[in-house]
């Protein structure tokens, strides 16, 4: 992925970036600021062209958006002027569902989210939890294959968070959709990614991959406990201090061509 | 200067004792706060004080025309009404001096009054009577029934015992005499302060004429027809630029060749104001409905797109990806995020727009119109008929605010997600 800028340059945004993601895997992806995250989950949400490489789902090669991939975003992608429930059934309705069936998957994705008391509200009456929560059920509503998800839980406050990592992680494991999930956070990389992947910046790149127990551990059980795990803080060091040298290293970078 | 200053006066008495007297202790949360000043929240219109000020127009207003809707104690000054007299003396040519008395009759305007003759008197000089009405001037031609007159060389040299050449006045009982160049006297009656009818009529008369224009109609057409053709315009014209404009808004924020080719035209038309166009509208299409409608089509046209366009751009992007990728067409897309997202901007154009285009049907009927309420105003103004000119200024003025209410009405009825996205 490389794209021109208006100065005449070029950034390197992505480059070599190779991932092979199994059905029902929960990949979380953390880096620091400007390493191509939400670049990456851009193309594959199928928002932008990659100027090299391919990207293949279900066989076929990913052109533009599609239903196949469900998209959760950070905040304020709910369509306010619809109420809870239309918005929760946007995606069936956009396919033409009949209404029956459509009532049917939205009234018990609303039960699953712990909704069912909203159903009719108009979505700016509820909290931003609530709303993250909407906007999960509106994206499996749609049945993809893929969700991705750009920082979903970054807007809510640490309480809220812990509860919708449960939520997530309960999702996960109830629907087997695969989830790839961006986050700048390393606690929720850890405790979400079965598979995690650390990227560097400039150009984008994979850093290092791992492979973890947490996500397994917490399905159904208190979060705090998996965090009290010995592996989780020699864990959570390691990686934190990879991003903090990465981040010297860009500030470090900048202090010298400046 | 005057009734400035009484209006700075019942500002400040009535503040003082609105917030210190009056002004019970409320107990919510706001009444709490300490810092009020700099904080906007915290600033609540005082609905006293509205009445007051509403209030003092009226009082003001009535006050300063001798309305018969407050009590005589209210009233200004009035200006001198009744009967006055001075005297003068008069010196001959030879230096013998006679003195005669002139009576005043001062009659309110429209009330023509007949003067009784007053006997004559002794000596060459003689009484003299002269009418005239308030706030306007009389010269008296004192010696036109004298023995020795001005030709013969007679001349005033002393009014009411005061010693008076050309060019300097007395003050006498009801007003004041000045000396003519030429010699004459010229009696102007006291004006007091309040306002001629001309300039303005009292509150009543104008509440009256408007309730026999009701009544009546003006020029042909009923005070409801005159009002009723300019909202007709007013919507008419509005609804076309509506119609063409929004679609037109969309296109540009939709499509880069769109906004390419339209971006000139509309940032030039924008900042032309419509009254300009009047002109050229009238040379092109008339004086009558059409031109018009078109002025007003021109004045929507560029709000209604800058709005829409605007109401397009304002779409979060997040918005739109999130329905691509829950599988919705580009029609979809259209029909379900944006044209929604873009309402309350639309709302709020819209609003601008009805205020401009009803503030553009008014001038333009001022230029040239048979119906309409600036036509109205324009008229009576040329007829001196005040009070129908104060009575379309209000009407105006109430039917521009009902449109805004109805506005803001509708917009919260259709558009109640505005500002919580």
């Amino acid at each position: 992925m490389r794209f021109d800028l208006p100065g005449g340059g070029a950034v390197q945004a992505l480059k070599d970036v190779s991932l092979d993601l199994k059905e029902g895997e929960l990949l979380s992806v953390l880096g620091p600021s400007g390493c191509g995250k939400t670049t990456l989950l851009n193309i594959v949400a199928g928002f932008l062209a990659p100027t090299e490489g391919r990207m293949t789902l279900n066989g076929h090669e990913i052109h533009g958006p599609d239903a196949e991939r469900g998209m959760v975003f950070q905040q304020g992608a709910l369509f306010e002027w619809m109420s809870v429930r239309d918005n929760v059934g946007f995606g069936p309705s956009m396919k033409g569902m009949p209404k029956k069936e459509k009532a049917e998957i939205v009234n018990h994705l609303l039960d699953v989210v712990g909704l069912q008391d909203f159903k009719e509200k108009a979505v700016y009456e509820l909290s931003g939890g609530m709303q993250q929560r909407v906007a999960l059920a509106r994206c499996l509503a749609n049945d993809p294959d893929v969700i991705l998800m750009d920082e979903p839980l970054g807007a809510l406050d640490a309480l809220t968070r812990e509860k919708m990592q449960s939520l997530v992680l309960k999702l996960w494991k109830e629907t087997g959709k695969t989830i790839i999930l961006i986050t700048h956070s390393v606690e929720e990389a850890l405790l979400l990614g079965e598979r995690l992947i650390v990227m560097a910046p400039r150009p984008g790149r994979i850093h290092k991959e791992y492979r973890l127990p947490f996500a397994e551990l917490g399905v159904g059980q208190d979060l705090r406990e998996v965090k009290k795990h010995p592996e989780f803080a020699e864990r959570r060091e390691e990686i934190l201090g990879m991003i903090w040298d990465m981040e010297e290293e860009i500030m470090g970078r900048m202090e010298a061509s400046a | 200067m005057t009734i400035l200053l009484i209006y700075i006066a019942i500002f400040t008495i009535s503040f003082f004792v609105v917030t210190k007297l009056v002004q019970t202790a409320t107990r919510d949360y706001t009444s709490l706060k300490t810092v009020t000043f700099g904080d906007e929240s915290a600033v609540r219109p005082n609905r006293i004080a509205g009445v007051i000020s509403v209030l003092t127009i009226f009082v003001l207003w009535g006050a300063f025309t001798g309305s018969k809707l407050l009590p005589e104690f209210m009233h200004a000054p009035g200006p001198f009404v009744g009967e006055t007299s001075f005297t003068y003396v008069a010196e001959a040519e030879d230096g013998s001096r006679d003195d005669a008395t002139v009576s005043l009759v001062v009659f309110p305007r429209g009330a023509d009054v007949d003067v009784e003759e007053v006997p004559p008197g002794d000596g060459f000089a003689k009484n003299d009577v002269a009418k005239v009405a308030q706030w306007r001037s009389v010269l008296i031609p004192f010696d036109r029934n004298d023995e020795i007159t001005k030709k013969d060389g007679a001349r005033i040299v002393e009014i009411n015992g005061e010693p008076v050449e050309p060019g300097s006045s007395v003050t006498i009982p009801g007003g004041k005499v000045t000396l003519s160049d030429k010699g004459t006297p010229n009696f102007e009656p006291r004006t007091g302060w309040q306002m001629e009818p001309l300039y303005l009529p009292a509150p009543e008369e104008v509440w009256n004429r408007t309730l026999r224009i009701a009544d009546e109609g003006f020029r042909n057409t009923t005070l409801l027809g005159h009002l009723g053709w300019s909202l007709f315009r007013v919507i008419a014209g509005f609804l076309c630029g509506a119609l063409l404009g929004i679609p037109l808004g969309y296109a540009m924020g939709l499509s880069n060749w769109f906004r390419g080719w339209f971006d000139p035209i509309v940032e030039f038309m924008r900042p032309v104001p419509p009254l300009a166009l009047i002109p050229l509208v009238i040379i092109w299409a008339g004086i009558g409905e059409t031109g018009k409608i078109i002025l007003l089509f021109l004045a929507a046209l560029w709000i209604m797109a800058i709005a829409a366009r605007s109401g397009v751009s304002g779409v979060k992007i997040s918005k739109v990806h999130a329905a691509y990728s829950l599988g919705a067409s580009k029609w979809q897309i259209m029909r379900y995020v944006i044209i929604p997202n873009s309402l309350p901007e639309i709302f709020t154009g819209a609003r601008v727009a009805m205020g401009v285009c009803w503030g553009t049907v008014v001038a333009a009927e001022l230029v040239a119109a048979e119906k309409g309420a600036g036509m109205m105003i324009m008229v009576a103004s040329k007829f001196q008929n005040t009070d129908i000119v104060i009575m379309g200024i209000i009407l105006i003025g109430i039917i521009g605010f009902g449109i805004d209410m109805l506005m803001r009405w509708a917009e919260r009825l259709l558009v109640p997600w505005k500002g919580k996205g």
